[in-house]
């Protein structure tokens, strides 16, 4: 099993890697060095402010951005161009499938990822000409946003097991916009009453809460994390991503693949 | 132990907007496929040939029915090991080179790490792509691809090999390539049940055929039995153009050229058209019997059916 698992996995990210996806890494480092004399511009002060928002919603950006022009093929590609053939007719079975290309895409984005908040630092050391204790606080921000990585990634691979590349892409746009406002959507349903209450409480539960793994804001003005959101981030995330991944297990389980 | 059992086994497609309406692909198939046989599963296009292939290979689900592989369930991971399937048409990772496509689907059917590299080196050696080296797949032509198709189904060295339309599509030569490839298999004792349209090939590779027209299974056999069961026609050629007219009410369709007559007849006239050709002192060139073909005896079914549909 695991080694069907690790083929699969490391089979999508070489994929990856070879359809050039990290070429936006590029795209990422010239955004940080076209905009940091912008914000020397501002305010001596600001600058470090600017760079850190900037680079850390950019690290948050790209890979949503990746995750989901990536994980709405996932399935439906190999569907498509019948490459699943050759793999269900070997001693595959359809969940390693489908928690291969989960770990695949994953694997992708952290290394990205990590790439990323290398040259992030690069950039506030060249920047700032600094790097104190305080900024290893950002180093919680980006594990939160991989923590969103994990959810996108589900998100995105279960629409991939049922609908077309178009439509995957649609919902999974549309629910991160939601998501990202997923503090607003729990408070609306806390002011609600009767059978709204109900609905909205239950929407906050069903669809995901990227608002509470956003702590960019806060990193940015070296206000600490609390341990404790860290433990429930954490468990939510995980909780979540296991959840959906397996409601996209089920669904393959039973496709028929003309 | 039969290799495959096939027992009733359908498949229904709901199509419509609402998906309401049933349209068979295959019906109540029975079929069983002895071990180290080469056995050819004939039919026009949309007969349900790729359908049957796609339910034993687990990539749809029937409707009805059930199939063993080896004496086991044909959904069971174990007999996967042991199966070996080349799609119609095959399209692989492009990205990857031929190599590392053996490698990522050797890994799937776990062969172990210490004999892999030494097996792919033999493999396209035999498929003829020793020298590819680290070639993407998107640079291969069709012939090329079909061949890492065949390498990926053999890959685990499978005692069963499925092989749907492995000729289709590549020119004479890549025909012929195939075509040797499987015969080498065949000879090696592999069970090889193919699927095609391309009736010389499985003429020329099969030991038992089965035809299938609109999902329905019309007859298994022998390939021999097919060619010789029913009457002999000859085809007889000769010099001397003057003697057709003495002959005329023996032969079929005679085609003239200059001074030589070709024509076909029932085996039974051959003498009496012979004598005949004797006293009209006509020059003998050839006397070939002519067996029927598969390529009649499939015919004959599909326009059999046919006939049959349209009059009810």
């Amino acid at each position: 099993m695991t080694s069907r698992l690790s083929a699969i996995t490391w089979n999508t990210f070489r994929e990856a890697v070879r359809d050039r996806v990290l070429y936006n890494l590029v795209l990422f480092v010239l955004l940080l060095v076209a905009s940091a004399p912008l914000f020397s511009q501002i305010s001596i002060g600001l600058e470090k402010l600017m760079l850190v928002n900037v680079g850390l919603t950019s690290i948050s950006l790209f890979g949503v951005i990746i995750a989901i022009f990536l994980g709405i093929g996932m399935v439906s590609k190999e569907i498509e161009k019948k490459t699943l053939y050759t793999i269900l007719s070997r001693p595959v079975r359809r969940w390693e499938f489908i928690a291969g290309k989960y770990l695949g895409l994953l694997l992708t984005l952290v290394v990205n990822a990590a790439l990323m908040t290398v040259g992030f630092y690069a950039a506030l050391l060249i920047f700032v000409h600094s790097l104190g204790r305080a900024d290893a606080l950002l180093l919680v921000a980006v594990y939160f946003i991989v923590l969103q990585f994990m959810m996108m990634v589900a998100l995105t691979l279960l629409f991939s097991t049922f609908s077309s590349p178009i439509f995957s892409a649609i919902f999974a746009f549309a629910l991160f916009v939601i998501g990202t406002f997923g503090e607003d959507l729990k408070n609306f349903a806390a002011m609600s009453q009767g059978a709204t209450k109900w609905l909205a409480t239950g929407a906050a539960y069903v669809l995901p809460n990227f608002a509470s793994l956003n702590v960019i804001g806060q990193v940015a003005h070296e206000q600490g994390v609390s341990a404790h959101l860290v433990f429930f981030n954490t468990v939510y995330a995980l909780l979540y991503s296991v959840a959906i991944t397996a409601a996209a297990v089920l669904i393959f389980e039973r496709r028929n693949l003309k | 132990m039969h290799a495959i059992e096939i027992r009733a086994l359908s498949k229904d497609y709901a199509v419509g907007f609402w998906k309401k309406k049933l349209r068979p692909a295959l019906k109540s198939l029975d079929l069983t496929v002895e071990t180290g046989e080469a056995f050819g599963f004939l039919g026009p296009n949309g007969a349900g040939k790729t359908t049957t292939l796609k339910l034993l290979m687990g990539i749809i689900f029937p409707t009805s029915g059930s199939a063993t592989i080896l004496g086991k369930d044909y959904l069971d991971p174990e007999i996967k090991r042991k199966i070996g399937f080349l799609p119609e048409q095959p399209y692989f990772y492009d990205y990857l080179s031929a190599p590392e496509l053996l490698d990522y689907y050797a890994r799937l059917s776990g062969v172990p790490a210490t004999t892999r590299k030494q097996r792919i080196g033999d493999l396209l050696a035999r498929v003829g792509l020793s020298d590819v080296g680290s070639k993407q797949l998107r640079k291969f032509s069709k012939g090329m691809l079909q061949r890492v198709g065949i390498a990926q189904a053999i890959i685990h060295d499978p005692e069963v090999i499925f092989l749907d339309e492995p000729m289709s599509g590549l020119d004479p030569v890549g025909r012929h390539e195939v075509r040797e490839l499987i015969q080498n298999l065949k000879d090696e004792g592999k069970t090889i049940f193919f699927s095609t349209h391309i009736l010389s090939d499985a003429e020329a590779l099969c030991d038992r055929v089965a035809v299938v027209y609109k999902g329905e299974l019309r007859g298994v056999g022998v390939v021999n039995d097919f060619r010789s069961s029913v009457a002999e026609k000859t085809e007889v050629i000769w010099l001397g153009a003057n003697a057709l007219s003495s002959v005329k009410d023996l032969l079929a369709e005679p085609h003239v050229t200059g001074e030589t007559v070709r024509g076909t007849m029932q085996s039974a006239d051959l003498d009496r058209l012979l004598e005949r050709l004797r006293q009209q002192h006509a020059r003998l060139i050839s006397v070939t019997p002519i067996h029927r073909t598969l390529e009649d005896y499939f015919l004959a079914k599909t326009r059999e059916e046919e006939k049959e549909s349209v009059s009810s």
